[in-house]
């Protein structure tokens, strides 16, 4: 724990449109302030897909998708041994955090982050504003080459994610039910502390 | 905000344990940690200070069962208590559920109370969310010590709204999976509802 080091970059394109006041940060325009987050298998599928190349293509070790909230979406790779729960929990807060110092120097957010450690590195990088995407390595990879390979799965997963807005928003205004729990009974939230 | 994965057939939600300093947020925790069964609960992680002060936030993720097929998950936060810390309280309240407010029944903590349950109120809104429309339970908590403010007292104070409430004594238990039931109660309630009340 100790022998990690921290490099934080900071995303230059968020500069210039930086607000004093911002107390409702990109994601919220997004998915709205108090929608439930839904996905679906074939989102879920797409997703898996993208994470999957690039898994090989930056010879990272592990890959998990994680919601800004703390909830694990996905994950691929030696995840066997992890403690993913927490895992999300600690990368949500992490993210949390510096975003919370970039705000104080008037920065919209650090977008990447880069934790070093002996053997295993993580790689942590916002994705269309409102998920993170963690990447593990060893030294059979490189920062340059993750950042790189992180880069062009940014740009699919973003294209994921704003589809899913898209449908999000369409079934809000279409006034459909945005979750499968409009039938339960008490009798079925009873049951769960029997 | 709570999080459906319709591929897994999960369901997480995010409940927020606040209060004034040594209120008892994190003694709460551990004993819902300590009486659940291993195969319902994942690592209780505290980030706190050698002085075992609350420095981020304790958490514990819980799952309770099965709810029309979908797995429920509850994902269990404190905030630090102490005043100075307000920056990160506002991280951790980022997408939260529902709220427990856990007051500390002593009557010198009053001031304490009040003054916590205002810069929940105001930390909320600054997320965008409103108090009086959210899943929220009160816990009177040591109400085993002898220097307690009478009830009608916190009552008044501390919930004219009249949301669920329960005395406790996060020590020994006493309310503690009362106060958690009664919270993930109201959480699945707002979901049935799609969170209309919001």
């Amino acid at each position: 724990m100790g022998a990690f080091s921290a490099l934080i970059v900071t995303e230059q394109v968020y500069a210039c449109c930086v607000q004093v006041v911002d107390h409702f940060p990109r994601e919220n325009f997004m998915f709205g302030v108090q929608s439930t987050f839904e996905l679906y298998d074939e989102e879920i599928a797409q997703i898996d897909e993208i994470i999957a190349h690039l898994l090989k293509a930056a010879h990272a070790k592990a890959i998990f998708l994680v919601d800004k909230n703390g909830q694990m979406i996905t994950s691929i790779g030696e995840v066997s041994g992890l403690d993913i729960t927490s895992l999300a929990s600690l990368t949500a807060g992490n993210i949390a955090t510096t975003g919370g110092l970039a705000k104080l120097i008037g920065e919209k957010e650090f977008s990447i982050q880069f934790h070093e450690g002996k053997n295993e590195s993580i790689h942590l990088s916002i994705v269309a504003g409102r998920v993170i995407l963690v990447v593990i390595f060893d030294t059979n990879s490189s920062l340059g080459l993750v950042r790189l390979r992180v880069k062009r799965a940014s740009n699919a997963l973003t294209q994921v994610f704003e589809a899913i807005a898209t449908r999000q928003e369409q079934k809000g205004r279409d006034g459909q039910s945005p979750n499968p729990f409009a039938e339960i009974t008490d009798d079925d939230i009873d049951n769960l502390f029997n | 905000m709570s999080f459906i994965n319709h591929a897994s057939r999960e369901i997480n939600c995010k409940i927020v344990y606040y209060g004034p300093g040594l209120c008892g947020k994190t003694t709460n925790l551990q004993y819902v940690y300590q009486k659940t069964a291993p195969e319902s609960k994942g690592k209780m992680i505290s980030l706190a200070t050698e002085t075992e002060r609350t420095l981020f936030f304790d958490f514990l993720p819980l799952a309770l069962g099965e709810v029309r097929g979908f797995k429920t998950r509850f994902h269990l936060y404190t905030v630090p208590g102490q005043v100075f810390y307000d920056a990160s309280r506002k991280l951790i309240l980022k997408g939260v559920d529902g709220v427990v407010f856990v007051a500390d029944s002593q009557e010198e903590r009053m001031d304490a109370n009040i003054e916590s349950l205002e810069n929940l109120r105001d930390n909320l809104a600054e997320h965008g969310y409103d108090l009086d429309n959210m899943p929220f339970v009160m816990q009177y908590n040591k109400q085993d010590l002898p220097n307690i403010s009478p009830m009608e007292e916190l009552q008044k104070y501390l919930n004219p709204n009249k949301v669920p409430e329960f005395r406790a004594c996060a020590m020994t238990g006493v309310g503690v999976f009362e106060t958690l039931k009664a919270i993930a109660k109201l959480i699945l309630l707002d979901l049935k509802r799609g969170g209309q009340r919001r």
